[in-house]
This record gives C-alpha cells, structure tokens and sequence, in this order.
C-alpha cells in the first residue's frame, strides 16, 4: 500500500478524516498502483470457493452475503440466479473472483475496486460506474451509461451497449463487441474506449481528453470531437487488448478509427487533484 | 421515474392480466402513487367496452352525500345511453365509483361519449372493441385485486406505475390514457414533454378535448389524431419524435398492435425480450424477469428508435 503522509491540515487539526481511497494515494511505479490494497481488505484463498444462491434474496442481502464470505476468506464467489436484481455487487473494495451467473439490473458492480468479475447474462443501466481498479467482463448486451465515471480497470462488454457509454469517464478502459449508442464518451476526460461495431450519433461529444477507437462506423461526431491517426502504439495496444478478451477481429485492427478531444472547449490541465497541489 | 411494462402473446390469448400485474408489481419503485392497465382481450361480435368512473378516489370520503351523488351520476349515464339507443349487454360495477359496460350501438361515437362525459364527475377511461382500461391509485396487486384483474384474459397488455410529478396524484393523471374518441388506442409514458402547452392548444383547436394537465396525455391524443388521418402507427410514431420535445419513451397499442418510440436523447429506458411468439418490454428487465424467470437475451432500444409489433 502507498504510505499515507499526514497533510498540513491534519496537523493543524483542521480535519480529523484519514481519507483513504486510491484517488488519495501517489503512485510512482505501475506495480504499486496494481498492488494497491485498502488497510481493511481482507486477505482471501482464490482457491476457497463460495456460492450465493440470489433466487429468493433482496440485494442487500445478496451483499451482505458477499461481505460474510470475503470476511471469511473466500476468493472466489459464484452468484447464481440473479435474476436482474439492482445494485448486486456494489462497493467491493477487496480482491475476488466473482462470477454472476445470469443477468444484472441497474448499478451493477458499481463501485469496485480490485475484482475480477466475470457475467454470463445481460447488464441494465450504469453497470460498474465509478470502477477504480479490477475487471468487468459481460457475455451479453448493457444498458445505458455503461462504465459511467470509471477511473480505472477493464471494463468489456461482448454485446452491445446503449447510449452515453463511458459518460465522465477519468481513466480505465471500456470495451465493446458490438455497437454503443449515441453521446458516448460525452465528457470522457481520461482512458480509452474502444468499440468493435458502429457507434451513435455525437460521440465524444464535449469530450476533454482520452481516446475513443471505433471498428466500424460513426453516425456523427460530437463538439470538440476529431479524428486523430492511428499510430503503430495504438495498433498495438488495440491488438494487445481486443486479443486479451477473444475480440480481436479477423481483420486486424487497421480499420479502426481514432477519434480524440479537439481542446477547443475547455481550460483543463490535465492533472489530479492531488498532483495540482504539489505544483502549487 | 414512471414504469412501462408492455406484452404481446402473438395470435393468442393468455392470461395478460396476472401477466401484467406481476410485471408492474415488480416496477412499484418506480412510482407507487397509481397503478394503470390497458387489457385487450378477443373482440366479441360488435359489442363495445367501455368503463367510465364518475369520481375520484379520494371524494369517496367527502361525506355521505358522495355515495347518493354517484349513484344518480350512474342513473344519468344510463338513461343518456338508452336515449341515444344503446343496447346495454352487461353492466358490471367495477368499484363505487365506476363502472364496465358491455353494449351494442350504432349510432355516432364521439356524440355519445360526449354526451356521457357531460354527466357531472363522468370520464370515459376507454371504449373499444377489445381494450378495456383500468386505472386507479395504489399499487399493481392493489388495482388487480380491486378489478379483478388477474383472471382477464387477452393478446396484449399496456401497464405503468406512476410516480407523480407535474400533475396530481389521481385517477385522472393515472396512465394509460384512452384516446378519446378513437376505439382500441392505449397510450403509456415515461418522461417529460417540454413543448406540451404548444402541442396541447394546438390539438384543442382542432377539436380535441383534454381531460387532465398530465402531460402524457398529449401523447393519446396526438397519435389518435394521426391516426383518425390514416396514418399508420409506425409513421405516428416516427413523427412524434420531430415534433415533440423532451425526454421521452412510450408505448402505444391498438386492437391489433403495439408500438413504442423513444426520444432523440434516449433519456428513459426500455428492455426489450422477442421470441417468435412473445415479445415483453420494461423499463427494467427485472419486470421482464418476472413472467420469464429464466435467463433470456434482452437488449435496449437506441435513440430515435421505433418499433412496431403485431399482436
């Protein structure tokens, strides 16, 4: 885990929370950011595997039953019958191998940072928004506002996904099989989105910074949104990552389109929070 | 937030009525405040359906005189009916404060049912051939069990569960809307019509009669008119998205169809399920889920999208 200096304020007692989140922590090497642990997190056995029946459990107690399992080492959790029931998995903040066996209401893993997770069926509306670290992995179609706000991890949907895909998105990567709506990427400021079918209308729109690639066509782009070339880098990482969850195309990755911010419309340096503070 | 829950069983009868329930009980988050369901079931001959409520929910407990009130209100319906030489069949007591009828008539539509609608505290809630709207406050087993919903049978069903939030919490604000005059049309919506007032001056000066400040009833209306025009749903619907504004998706059904359209934004949501012989759409899949309970492919409409089912 980063070490977590005092701030100044502290030590003024201007305030007394410990924040401890990993948007708080300064990484200086790519290991440590991966290897990032919260003080609480529970050691667990991946060997140690659970199971969640969810036929007759609201959400909170599908969670709570997640929570007891973490609790007791458990490093792999199967959920079964999920029956698209709303906000299943949310704020694991905990390494795990969770499989959810069927389909997924709205909010699903929202919230998480450091699983792996891996869904058979079909995601609703705003599946893993504000992801952190760990990866998501769909079999089947999502919902709107897929990866909304995430900041971190990978998120892949093998089907198709509705409109305002990656919405805010500040880091990570979001991945689609198949075809996103309209305004995707609207006000993406950081990370790559890439998309292996057609995408809506105004993507990018108002976009800051990140990447957007797109395998097949686009019905418009958004404000401040442009094409950019693709580089041998991007080739590359295109290949690395469509490869990494089976869906790379028989083609290569020559025929996709890059698509970045025109930085016409914003003021916007660029930097964390936290990184502000050290220039000033 | 409103719920939509739609359901065809393509060139058969089912039992849509605990179909829909069940769907809608399963979308009661989404708003508790009134529960609607617009069943339609095999015409028989030419008979009409219609149900009409001569108060509101709530004035029920205004006093004793309501209770006399009502039951005079229902005495003039029928008597205008008999004038203008309506054939009643049967005439089933729904709740105290509406009724189903069951009659022949030949005679000119739009006058009747204006001349019903002129009985004090009378709203026509559908009259058709197969539709017959329910509607009232409470939740979806709430409605069922009050109108014995769970036994109807039909090809298709509209339902919604209401949250209120630019009109009251009544019977009249409640979806589905009829689409008076017109027979068979069902409207329900979630979202919200920016240029409504426009839309709704523009319909009354063409004669069209408003019965609530609910926004979705423009929406009834507005495809009725169309249609009374010869214009195919599919077209009404397409039109609908240029010429209205907001965010907005709805579903439409008729005798034979059921269609639904969705805004230029894609704002409200929509799960559809198709099979060859059943298609099921929500606004959550969890009220999919709650008729097929097994895994099943879903996906979500995009913006602009329109599509039309025949039942």
């Amino acid at each position: 885990m980063a070490s977590l200096e005092e701030s100044k304020a502290q030590q003024m007692g201007m305030h007394t929370e410990q924040l401890l989140g990993r948007t708080q922590q300064m990484f200086f090497d790519p290991e440590q950011e991966d290897n990032f642990l919260y003080p609480w997190a529970k050691e667990v056995d991946f060997n140690k595997r659970g199971e969640v029946d969810a036929s007759d459990l609201s959400s909170t107690e599908i969670n709570n039953q997640i929570r007891t399992l973490l609790k007791s080492g458990h490093g792999s959790i199967v959920i079964k019958n999920p029956g698209a029931k709303h906000s299943i998995a949310v704020g694991i903040l905990n390494r795990l191998n969770l499989t959810i066996e069927g389909s997924l209401g709205y909010f699903g893993v929202g919230l998480i940072d450091g699983p792996n997770v891996r869904i058979s069926g079909r995601v609703g509306w705003s599946c893993a928004e504000n992801m952190m670290s760990g990866s998501v992995v769909i079999e089947k179609n999502a919902g709107s506002t897929f990866g909304a706000a995430i900041r971190g991890g990978d998120l892949v949907c093998k089907g198709s996904v509705g409109s305002r895909t990656g919405i805010d998105m500040k880091g990570g990567t979001i991945i689609v099989g198949g075809d996103t709506g309209a305004f995707s990427g609207f006000m993406m400021q950081r990370g790559r989105m890439v998309v292996c079918g057609d995408a809506g209308k105004s993507l990018g729109d108002s976009m800051y910074d990140g990447t957007i690639y797109i395998g097949g066509t686009i019905r418009d782009l958004g404000v401040d949104a442009i094409p950019a070339e693709l580089t041998e880098l991007d080739r590359a990482w295109l290949t690395r990552k469509l490869s990494q969850y089976d869906l790379m195309p028989a083609q290569d990755v020559d025929h996709f389109q890059k698509i970045v911010a025109g930085k016409q419309l914003w003021n916007y340096d660029n930097l964390e929070p936290i990184e502000k503070k050290l220039i000033l | 937030m409103c719920g939509l829950a739609g359901i065809i069983h393509r060139g058969k009868s089912s039992a849509v009525g605990s179909e829909m329930t069940d769907m809608l009980q399963s979308l009661k988050h989404r708003g508790p405040d009134s529960t609607g369901f617009a069943i339609y079931g095999i015409p028989e001959g030419d008979d009409f359906i219609m149900r009409v409520k001569v108060a509101e929910a709530d004035e029920m407990a205004s006093g004793f005189h309501i209770h006399q009130e009502i039951k005079d209100r229902f005495q003039v319906i029928d008597d205008r009916m008999a004038e203008n030489g309506v054939h009643i069949k049967e005439c089933e007591q729904a709740t105290k404060y509406s009724r189903c009828y069951r009659f022949t008539f030949g005679g000119d539509m739009q006058n009747l049912m204006c001349y019903i609608e002129d009985v004090e505290g009378a709203e026509i809630l559908s009259v058709g051939h197969a539709l017959q709207l329910i509607k009232d406050l409470g939740d979806a087993t709430v409605v069922s069990d009050r109108y014995k919903i769970g036994v109807m049978q039909g090809t298709h069903a509209l339902g919604h569960t209401r949250m209120a939030t630019e009109s009251d919490v009544d019977i009249r604000s409640a979806h589905p809307y009829w689409a008076f005059p017109y027979n068979d049309v069902s409207v329900v919506h979630n979202g919200q019509i920016t240029n409504y007032w426009l839309m709704r001056r523009d319909m009354e000066r063409q004669g069209h009669r408003f019965v609530s400040n609910c926004d979705s009833e423009l929406l009834a209306v507005y495809v009725a008119h169309h249609m009374a025009h010869g214009i195919e749903l599919e077209d009404v619907l397409r039109r609908s998205i240029d010429e209205i504004d907001g965010v907005f998706t709805y579903l439409v059904a008729t005798a034979d169809k059921l269609g639904m359209a969705k805004d230029c934004m894609a704002a409200k949501p929509m799960v559809l399920y198709e099979s060859n012989d059943l298609i099921v759409m929500a606004s959550e899949e969890v009220a999919i889920r709650a008729v097929l309970p097994y895994e099943i492919d879903t996906y979500d409409p995009y913006d602009e999208e329109v599509k039309v089912w025949q039942a």
